[in-house]
């Protein structure tokens, strides 16, 4: 009897074009996608060494980390921005990628745009210069961030030298509680088992909750991966996989189609299949979390005080919580519930999507924005700005006082003039809480669309469930 | 890439776990189209007083670490972000080599791409390390790649593991480009093998 494979060998044995003993595996890469900031030294390496692209018909580019969120036109962005997506331009016309630029209507974030035109699909190798291209494991693809050597590497060759990763299984059994979301039981792992608790592993996200999460859902669980150190994160493809990418642009078609099915079908892990690692983790206590510290595995439910460093036995994890309070200025055994906010950012690879969108709104609607609290909401794509447009949302975000922006990375990364001003506090429903990660001296906390949404209203951090009673 | 084979220096020492590459490099220095001058953004947060001047306290400023070619960082160094501007920094400002108990997986493999060798030591070695420096800020070790050692002032060698794929390229000054493009032919089949 063959040996039963997890869903990553199988992704990852049919992709190896060579192995030898003494070096890593050649690994074919099915999908590239390329963005403005870890590309430009990548297409000048090819250039210094006469090279071409292998396969620009595997290649996507598109803008979304440096780009205004206040218009489509580039009249507002700073010099250096200007002058690296122009750059971003030709590098991609020279060697004949396809660019979603500004003008695109398909335009948008890199990790929203893969899935949303039907580039992603189960069973790929997917890789991109940026780490939460594990967004993308949703539907079952080996999918990771890359710096730009390799950037450079798969340009050329379509290849990667790689050693295979280990594998870590993450179960989520039982029902989520109402109020409680994907970003919640994403934060709630990460809390458990730590930043660098997946180094080294691929996630493989299975259990009752994990299937029950629509496709949106099952992306914020994978593009989070990375904050808990593994750089891939997978979900086997199911029913929701297949219905969400019938259709879609790229998709398969007709026979394509049906080959395709048969395919992605044998994709999942098999009975018996043996993991290096696991953890189960009750679905059905999660509450919704936030994050009170400078990384995002400092989180915790959301009813719970800010932690005491004086109670960490550990001294080196004592020492890095005294530092994160110290940066956020908290008081441990305070509730982080009530603590006021400046800023509240509904958007990112994480959290930008239409569902993410229509539950901000759920609250938001016929609601009012605190007092002196900036609300920025900015769809992940183009197309989902559209679709958001259509069904009212803008006009909700508006009428509640908040500002309703183009596509992009915005207050995520903070590249694009979309940023906190130093001291500040926001509910942001991105992915890093890092130190000045929404702008210098800028202080995230980091939550769900409905924990930021909730948060917006009152001005204050608050759990969501006391909108829905 | 520059070869990397025997290195003696000083040790900078860093002792914050989980340095994540926004500390490294912050993404407001991200907007270049080359990797020259990134040193400058080098743990700008940490790095610099708000009115741009160097922060006295900070080890790259204190003028008993100018010069020295070794980080001695906290658990899990290079966490977050798959910016290769971070290893262009730290390189660029000079450092050759870093000495942790832990890296990120995306920062360890940017960093072996650029002459940049991430040294995983024991807890022992580790801590030995940062008493040391504290102790004498001139301790200097001997980062040997090809017998895989650091040597401490006291005599002892600590072991390292690297990948051999890696060790050669570092030891040789090669791209792993190079490698690949020789496999050119067998890219070749197996796309024909596959899209068939």
């Amino acid at each position: 009897m063959p040996q039963p494979k997890t869903l990553l060998q199988k992704v990852w044995d049919v992709h190896v074009v060579a192995k030898d003993q003494a070096s890593p595996s050649i690994l074919y890469i099915d999908l590239h996608l390329v963005h403005e900031v870890t590309s430009p030294q990548a297409f000048s390496g090819l250039r210094q060494k006469g090279l071409r692209v292998r396969r620009p018909d595997r290649t996507v580019a598109t803008m979304d980390h440096s780009t205004p969120t206040l218009s489509l036109s580039l009249a507002l962005a700073d010099d250096m921005a200007v002058r690296q997506l122009r750059q971003f331009e030709s590098n991609c016309s020279d060697f004949g990628i396809p660019l979603y630029d500004l003008e695109h209507p398909e335009r948008g974030i890199v990790h929203v745009i893969g899935p949303e035109l039907g580039l992603t699909q189960p069973g790929m190798t997917i890789v991109c210069g940026d780490s939460h291209t594990s967004t993308h494991g949703a539907f079952g693809a080996l999918a990771f961030g890359i710096g730009t050597s390799e950037v450079e590497h798969v340009l050329a060759t379509q290849s990667l030298l790689q050693y295979r990763p280990k594998t870590y299984l993450v179960n989520f059994d039982g029902q989520l509680q109402p109020g409680v979301a994907a970003k919640d039981m994403i934060l709630a792992l990460i809390a458990k088992i730590g930043i660098g608790g997946g180094t080294g592993h691929v996630f493989e996200f299975a259990g009752s909750a994990v299937r029950a999460l629509d496709m949106e859902g099952r992306m914020t669980l994978c593009n989070m991966s990375i904050e808990a150190g593994a750089r891939a994160g997978m979900i086997a493809p199911d029913d929701a996989t297949f219905e969400y990418l019938a259709g879609r642009q790229f998709a398969p078609r007709g026979a394509a189609w049906d080959a395709a099915l048969d395919r992605w079908r044998s994709l999942p892990s098999d009975a018996g299949a043996v993991y290096d690692k696991s953890v189960t983790i009750d679905a059905s206590k999660l509450e919704p979390m936030v994050t009170y510290g400078t990384n995002p595995s400092m989180g915790a439910p959301i009813s719970q005080p800010v932690p005491d460093p004086e109670q960490e036995a550990d001294p080196a994890k004592r020492a890095a919580l005294e530092k994160a309070l110290r940066y956020m200025d908290l008081q441990p055994g305070r509730p982080l519930t009530g603590h006021p906010v400046d800023v509240v950012f509904i958007g990112s690879c994480t959290n930008s999507r239409l569902s993410d969108l229509r539950l901000a709104a759920s609250l938001l609607k016929g609601r009012k924005v605190a007092d002196g609290v900036r609300l920025l909401v900015v769809p992940g794509s183009e197309n989902i700005r559209r679709q958001a447009e259509a069904e009212g949302i803008d006009k909700i975000v508006r009428d509640a006082g908040g500002e309703w922006r183009y596509a992009g990375c915005s207050m995520c990364i903070a590249m694009n003039g979309d940023q906190l001003q130093p001291g500040q506090y926001a509910v942001s429903t991105s992915n890093r809480n890092f130190e000045g990660r929404q702008g210098k001296g800028g202080r995230t906390f980091l939550a769900s669309p409905l924990t930021a949404a909730a948060s917006a209203i009152t001005g204050k951090v608050t759990d969501p469930r006391t909108f829905m009673s | 890439m520059k070869k990397f084979q025997i290195l003696t220096s000083r040790l900078i020492p860093l002792p914050h776990n989980d340095v994540d590459t926004d500390q490294i490099i912050p993404a407001r220095y991200l907007k270049v189209i080359d990797k020259s001058g990134l040193e400058e953004g080098l743990f700008a947060g940490w790095r610099y007083l708000p009115d741009g001047s160097p922060k006295p306290d900070f080890p790259l400023n204190q003028p008993q670490f100018q010069g020295a070619q070794i980080l001695l960082a906290g658990d899990n160094f290079g966490c977050g972000s798959s910016r290769e501007h971070a290893p262009w920094a730290l390189v660029g400002w000079g450092i050759r080599a870093i000495i942790s108990t832990s890296f990120a997986d995306i920062f360890r493999n940017n960093s072996l791409k650029n002459g940049l060798l991430p040294i995983i030591v024991d807890e022992e070695t580790h801590q030995q390390l940062f008493a040391m420096v504290a102790d004498d800020p001139s301790t200097r070790v001997t980062v040997d790649l090809d017998a895989q050692t650091v040597k401490l002032p006291n005599g002892r060698e600590a072991a390292f593991p690297i990948d051999e794929f890696s060790k050669v390229c570092l030891l040789e000054g090669l791209d792993q480009l190079g490698y690949l493009l020789k496999n050119e032919e067998k890219i070749a089949a197996f796309e024909q093998a596959m899209e068939k």
